[in-house]
């Protein structure tokens, strides 16, 4: 990309590209670590996601206020505007994605007699699943390309097809072992969390297209 | 050359037509080869790096160029489909109806009420003395004035201030009831507010009379024009909605140019 007469606009740029590079790690190690400490019981590992996510809200506020401050002193335009208008938006995505994360993480000490559960390992396939996408649309924002971010989008349909199948396992589960129905239900909110977690990769992965190519994929292509 | 489509009223006769236009000095080649077309119902905004000739195309539109002795025009320019280069063309006339506002403005060392008289009497456009009158006052308060200078319209108009100076040459080039503006930079000697003035009352002449303006300024451009023409080295390189143009334009050259990348 040629350079900005102004060096210090492309400081302030890559700056913030380097804090959504930041919260998009956190946010993946967010989703693992929920899921390992769901799978295995342990409640200290969840206390740490829990914990960590004051981390992105922190970052999302920085670069809140870096975004303000570049539009209100650089005026940027055609590229830089649509790259600093997708930094707020998905820095506001990757935001939620570590609460969905954290709420995980915060059901862990609520279930009981895990290894009755088939459901678990079937989370953690879907966690696994959720957590690529996460990595991967970070992947193409560094890259700036939208060809990648559309390949994300389309997996979206992946997790809510494991998202039906949990539901339908739970709930046969929750039929047939009714003393585990509370249990069941938590891991009912986590699948939930887990396909909302796929929605907001799919969004982060809207505005790596737009910032890219200044359309959202879903607009004809012209 | 790329270009957008104008979405709406897209069949509607534009006011001014280019075709090929190529403008020398001398030998060198200042404009080549545009085509552009100004509609009447908006503000068409000419941007560019210095020295790419946004000045020269602008005094093709009234044949400014013909007062430079080694300027000459290539191509048509057509008003209302009429060649503005024909021979037999009458040039006062043609320049009554495609008025221009300077960078620096240049009212006459004259009152301003003669300043705005001047082109209504020696056109003929008053019959009498409260007729013209009258002429002065609408186009003053057309140009956003007259509530400012009311009082005061036998006193020169160079003792204005610049902002209402320059929305006098303004007032001046509306008197004769002209159906093009061409301004070039008519801003770049004015402080924010006066600025802020003169972009309002663009926006207020808008849609009655077609509207060109020079202006370096890129937020300029994208706070008054709807449609942005781009210019590099004596070419059109894009022209479009300015909406598209200042968020997603198509040509790499629009884009580091509009995004401070250039050279
Ligand atoms: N009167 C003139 N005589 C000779 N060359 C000129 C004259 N006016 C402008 N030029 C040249 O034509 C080119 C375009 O100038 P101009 O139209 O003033 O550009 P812009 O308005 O975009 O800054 C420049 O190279 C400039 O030096
Ligand atoms: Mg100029």
């Amino acid at each position: 990309m040629v350079e900005h007469t102004v060096k210090a606009f492309d400081e302030d740029i890559t700056r913030l590209r380097g804090l959504i590079a930041e919260m998009g790690g956190l946010a993946e190690l967010a989703i693992q670590e929920a899921l390992e400490a769901l799978v295995t019981g342990n409640e200290e590992l969840a206390q740490q996601v829990v914990d960590r996510d004051k981390k992105l809200d922190r970052l999302e506020g920085e670069i809140d206020a870096m975004v303000v401050r570049l539009l209100a002193l650089r005026a940027p335009l055609a590229d830089d505007l649509r790259e600093i208008i997708a930094a707020l938006k998905i820095a506001g995505m990757v935001e939620r994605i570590g609460d969905y994360s954290k709420n995980i993480a915060k059901r862990v000490g609520r279930i009981e007699g895990r290894g009755r559960f088939e459901p678990l390992t079937l989370l953690a396939s879907m966690g696994e699943l959720a957590a690529e996408m996460v990595h991967d649309v970070l992947t193409a924002y560094a890259a700036r390309d939208p060809l990648s971010a559309r390949e994300v989008i389309e997996r979206d349909a992946k997790v809510d097809a494991f998202y039906d199948s949990v539901f339908r396992n739970l709930v046969t589960h929750m039929m047939e072992n009714p003393a585990t129905i509370s249990s069941a239900a938590q891991l009912l909110f986590v699948a939930r969390n887990l396909e909302r977690i796929g929605d907001h990769a799919t969004n982060v992965a809207e505005m790596v297209h737009f910032a890219a190519v200044g359309h959202y994929p879903t607009d004809i292509e012209r | 050359m790329v270009t957008e489509p104008l979405s709406q009223r897209s069949n509607a006769e534009p006011k001014m037509r280019a075709r090929d236009v190529s403008v020398f000095y001398g030998d060198k080649k200042a404009i080549d080869a545009v085509s552009i077309d100004i509609p009447s119902e908006y503000v068409t905004a000419f941007i560019g790096p210095s020295g790419c000739g946004k000045s020269t195309f602008l005094r093709a539109f009234n044949r400014m160029n013909d007062t430079i002795a080694s300027a000459r025009v290539e191509g048509t320019i057509e008003l209302d489909g009429e060649d503005i280069y024909k021979s037999g063309m009458d040039v006062v006339q043609l320049r009554a109806r495609v008025g221009m506002v300077f960078q620096k403005p240049n009212p006459f060392p004259k009152s301003i009420y003669e300043n705005v008289a001047y082109g209504p009497r020696i056109h003929g456009f008053a019959e009498g003395k409260a007729d013209l009158d009258a002429i002065v006052e609408r186009s003053l308060r057309r140009a956003g004035l007259w509530e400012e200078v009311k009082d005061r319209l036998a006193e020169s108009g160079t003792a204005l201030s610049g902002g209402q100076q320059q929305r006098l040459c303004i007032a001046r080039a509306i008197a004769v009831e002209p159906e093009v503006i061409l301004m070039d930079e008519p801003c770049s000697a004015l402080d924010p507010i006066a600025t802020a003035k003169i972009e309002e009352l663009i926006d207020e002449l808008r849609g009655r009379y077609a509207i060109v303006i020079v202006t370096h300024s890129m937020q300029q451009a994208a706070r008054v024009s709807q449609r942005t023409a781009f210019f590099h080295l004596g070419s059109l390189i894009e022209f479009g909605e300015t909406s598209q143009i200042f968020t997603t334009p198509r040509e790499s050259r629009t884009q580091d140019y509009i995004t401070g990348r250039y050279g």
